[in-house]
């Protein structure tokens, strides 16, 4: 219950906040949000259960494409019906899109959840890896996938209400940060719960969660299928936002991104993906302004590139030196909370 | 009948740089029981040293042996001043560190040499030799199959006939013991790392001809083929590496003969999906108990 207060009241500071910021920004702030959702998902999988994935971004585009082929086809389907020009009319394609990136990206995440549960380390992370490197070559030979260019996602447009009130690009900022919310928030209580337990007992001695009846396949297959539904729907508001889903988006150098920020954020906090899902979108931007700024083949060098070279560079210094991340640099709140101890303990 | 047999010989020339690939993971992972998330990167360094070097003096073999020492020297620096500083108790943190790496040098390369593809030259014709009315390999795909049968015979040699051959698999296999009789085996870890990335450099200069060019992420697909070779094979064997990377190279080829190209990544990934499911010791293991 304080949970979902203190997860509303959040929700609605973040709401409040779209109305401070100009329309390219509220735009950044949906990527961001997106983004944000992704990581949140691969760092409980990393931070409690030690399973690394460099595939996330194909999650994400699974989302996305899900999203995408289902609103479509739901607004399609009630076009010319009374349904279409209602208030339902506007959000059914939305809900339903939301639902089909649940749909896709939790049975691909259940796929790599199965055999996530018999892998350790490096074999899932090479698994990953590979899935990543044959994606453009999925969407070319999956029928309805068009490719390299991609398919197309309905705009989503202002409510009538509220359309002298704000702009779309605040309006997607919304429906980002409540699909975020609705990602980030089951995480949360996850993490908190006796599914968390399970999982860092999992982590921390197979043999031993076993000898306490806890099944460590289910567990790793489960956080998996969780953190994978997460990333969908991160896929989804990036659908929302950007209306469209194509493979070049959601390349090796995306998935590394997503593991960048989880690793600076530090692995397993939730405050900590954030701040990595806001750095790992904001910089790339900050380097394309800084480098208009120097001569035309300095500059078109630099972009798109010196971005990459100062995470890589984070990331290392971050695992060798600090590998709390961010996260470690405030106060350390309880480790874990005590109520959930006492109550499985005993 | 004629498109197999074409298919087949160049399969094994590509698969002959394959399985050397697979080889440099396996000795990294003998040596420091990680597998390398940097190998690619680390292997493209070399080649640009190479371009570098036969683009002003028009040798290719200068640039060759100087893609050797490069990659001998980078695999040393990496082991000494990186790799030794990664905390050891948390398994993950070695593949991050390396995904750090990948970053910062491909990254840095791109920035160095400009993001487009650079033609490299083969330094033998490229056209198919016929016997018989049927097209077989070219005289490239016969040089990369003798380099790397030099080069792996040359390594077999090493580890097997040899006292630092001896060290180096004593120092992978029972490091506490080895120490106690004498062995060095912190300078043992760095030479697996130095003969893992001169022969990754090779690997990757021999491919690059057969490609698009050169370009940062010109052995990327070549990592995860070999990858999937190295699983396949078993992560601990040489020789699993070398059947299980001719193995693949013939299986790439034959889907991008006679399905297309984009259906060799998906090819792959069921392979390695399918191994890492039934057998995930690997095809050749000898040894049970894996830890990593």
């Amino acid at each position: 219950m304080r949970l979902l207060l203190r997860a509303g009241l959040l929700t609605l500071l973040a709401l409040g906040a779209t109305f401070l910021l100009d329309p390219y920004r509220n735009y950044q702030l949906a990527t961001a949000t997106g983004v944000f959702a992704a990581v949140a998902g691969l760092t409980l999988l990393v931070g409690l259960t030690g399973q690394l994935s460099l595939g996330h971004g194909v999650l994400m585009a699974a989302g996305g494409y899900g999203y995408a082929l289902t609103a479509t086809r739901v607004e399609s389907a009630i076009e010319g019906t009374p349904v279409a020009d209602g208030v339902g009319g506007r959000l059914l394609p939305l809900l339903a899109g939301v639902a089909g990136a649940l749909v896709t990206s939790g049975l691909l995440g259940l796929l790599l959840g199965l055999a996530a549960a018999r892998l350790r380390g490096p074999y899932l992370a090479g698994l990953t890896l590979a899935l990543v490197i044959a994606l453009p070559s999925a969407a070319s030979t999956i029928p309805g996938l068009a490719g390299e260019q991609g398919v197309r996602a309905p705009f989503v447009p202002v409510p009538d209400t509220l359309a002298l009130l704000i702009a779309t690009e605040q309006w997607h900022a919304w429906l980002a940060i409540l699909v975020a919310a609705c990602a980030v928030t089951p995480l949360v209580a996850l993490r908190a719960g006796r599914a968390g337990l399970r999982m860092r007992a999992v982590h921390d001695d197979e043999t031993a969660a076993r000898l306490a009846g806890v099944d460590p396949g289910r567990v790793k297959a489960g956080a998996f299928v969780l953190s994978s539904l997460a990333a969908g729907l991160g896929g989804a508001v990036l659908a929302i936002v950007t209306q469209q889903v194509s493979p070049g988006a959601y390349g090796l150098g995306f998935s590394l991104l997503l593991v960048v920020a989880a690793v600076i954020g530090g692995l397993g906090s939730l405050g900590g993906a954030a701040i990595g899902a806001v750095l790992v979108t904001l910089l790339p931007w900050v380097v394309d302004q800084a480098t208009a700024a120097l001569p035309a083949d300095l500059g078109h060098r630099l972009q798109g590139n010196l971005e990459i070279a100062l995470f890589g560079v984070v990331v290392i210094v971050v695992t060798v030196l600090r590998p709390g991340g961010l996260a470690r640099l405030f106060p350390d709140r309880k480790p874990f909370p005590s109520h959930v101890l006492s109550n499985t303990v005993r | 009948m004629e498109r197999l047999v074409f298919l087949l010989s160049t399969g094994l020339a590509r698969g002959a740089v394959l399985a050397l690939f697979a080889l440099s993971l396996v000795i990294v992972y003998r040596a420091a029981r990680v597998v390398n998330f940097a190998q690619a990167a680390l292997a493209v360094v070399p080649v640009y040293v190479a371009f570098a070097i036969t683009s002003a003096t028009g040798s290719y073999w200068l640039g060759l042996a100087a893609a050797l020492a490069t990659g001998a020297l980078l695999g040393t620096v990496v082991e000494r001043r990186l790799m030794r500083l990664v905390p050891q108790d948390n398994p993950l943190a070695g593949i991050i560190v390396a995904i750090g790496l990948v970053m910062v040098l491909q990254a840095g390369l791109a920035i160095a040499f400009g993001p487009d593809h650079r033609p490299v030259h083969a330094p033998f014709p490229q056209r198919p030799l016929e016997v018989g009315g049927v097209g077989l390999m070219s005289p490239y795909d016969l040089f990369v199959l003798v380099v790397a049968a030099v080069v792996m015979g040359g390594l077999a040699l090493l580890f097997n006939r040899t006292s630092l051959g001896l060290q180096l698999r004593a120092a992978a296999f029972a490091p506490e013991t080895s120490r106690l009789l004498g062995v060095r085996v912190p300078r043992m870890v760095t030479l697996g790392w130095t003969l893992s990335i001169a022969t990754a450099a090779l690997a990757a200069l021999l491919l690059v001809p057969t490609g698009l060019g050169l370009d940062p992420h010109a052995a990327d697909v070549l990592f995860v083929n070999a990858f999937a070779a190295a699983v396949v094979g078993g992560l601990d064997s040489p020789a699993g590496a070398l059947v299980a990377g001719l193995s693949v190279g013939v299986l790439v080829a034959l889907v991008t003969g006679y399905a297309s190209a984009a259906a060799a990544p998906p090819a792959v990934l069921a392979l390695l999906t399918v191994v890492l499911l039934v057998r995930p010791q690997g095809l050749f293991a000898a040894r049970e108990a894996r830890t990593a």
